[in-house]
């Protein structure tokens, strides 16, 4: 077994250890949602307060619809949750399509942005 | 829980910020926005050749870490501003993050300047926006904007601006420069397509 004998002292302690837990152990396994979906500024937001008790759920879920009570992007969801988006992504499946939460893709951007809008980030970002 | 609350769809635009390692595309990120970094475990999947996995069997994902940051404009609207992982291995992500990006700044350095071609590259080919940001730090001016562009072989309306990722005016002033940019060929192809 002694595969690396001549290991050097530990560099990676703690967090920086990395996660205990493999990450797709939180999703059973699962790599890839049910649908190719949840651009990474997609938003979601929560259809119900609470998730009703379900054996299926685990504490990310509940976790994720805490954190999308109120419309928050997929992206900053990973972020907050320290979550990596793959995962988030698997666990939004769930909750989609239990009915759990809604889902707001960026509308598609081939017919180009918005100039209202690029005046308006213009205007936003002189005032920063 | 109460039951006030917001539940007004932000619009959300997505900024990449690339450039080689070193170039300051955390540094950037990190002045004009509320830094943070995110997770992106991705899988590895043998498509085509079987083979490439040879030897990393046990080996399936891939994380990488990428930063992020996000500028509010308004309640309304949203910038994410993504730092892109700068080696090669990363290119899936890039695809993914410029997806509907509404464009992107290229940091380069003078002292290293070939380190941002493949950046260029890479947006020229998706016809993705982009503006080249020359980071002059440690005041080492050593060519101006014009001749990075020269150098560069850019495309002659692509702007090149100078600036220092540390200062956060400096930085939004690159934004700034992007979405401006981003409006005029908006405005060009849209009146290229009524008269046509």
């Amino acid at each position: 077994m002694a595969a690396e004998p001549q290991r050097a002292s530990h560099h990676w302690l703690d967090r920086d250890a990395g996660p205990v837990v493999r990450p797709y152990a939180l999703t059973q396994g699962r790599v890839a949602p049910a649908a190719t979906e949840f651009d990474l500024v997609a938003f979601v937001v929560a259809t119900m307060p609470e998730l009703p008790p379900s054996p299926h759920l685990q504490p990310e879920h509940h976790a994720i619809m805490a954190a999308c009570w109120e419309p928050i992007s997929v992206v900053e969801l990973a972020s907050k949750l320290d979550l990596s988006i793959g995962v988030v992504r698997v666990l939004l499946s769930d909750l989609r399509s239990a009915g759990l939460i809604s889902l707001y893709e960026p509308p598609a951007a081939s017919q180009g942005h918005d100039v209202d809008v690029l005046k308006a980030v213009v205007n936003g970002l002189r005032a920063l | 829980m109460d039951s006030e609350r917001s539940d007004r769809i932000p619009v959300a635009l997505k900024i990449l910020i690339a450039g080689g390692f070193g170039a300051g595309k955390t540094t950037m990120v990190g002045s004009v926005s509320e830094i943070r970094p995110l997770q992106t475990e991705e899988i590895l999947t043998a498509v085509d050749g079987a083979d490439d996995l040879a030897g990393v069997e046990s080996k399936r994902t891939t994380t990488v870490t990428m930063d992020f940051g996000r500028i509010t404009i308004t309640d309304d609207l949203q910038l994410y501003l993504f730092g892109t992982p700068g080696q090669d291995r990363f290119w899936f992500l890039w695809d993914e993050l410029s997806q509907g990006a509404l464009g992107a700044v290229v940091l380069a350095d003078t002292r290293r300047l070939a380190e941002c071609f493949p950046s260029i590259d890479y947006f020229e080919q998706r016809g993705t926006p982009f503006v080249v940001a020359v980071n002059c730090f440690d005041a080492e001016r050593r060519f101006g904007a014009e001749a990075v562009g020269r150098a560069l072989d850019l495309d002659p309306d692509v702007p090149v601006v100078e600036f220092d990722a540390r200062e956060p005016l400096g930085a939004r002033n690159v934004l700034i420069e992007l979405v401006e940019y981003v409006a005029r060929r908006q405005l060009t192809s849209a009146g290229s397509r009524s008269r046509g």
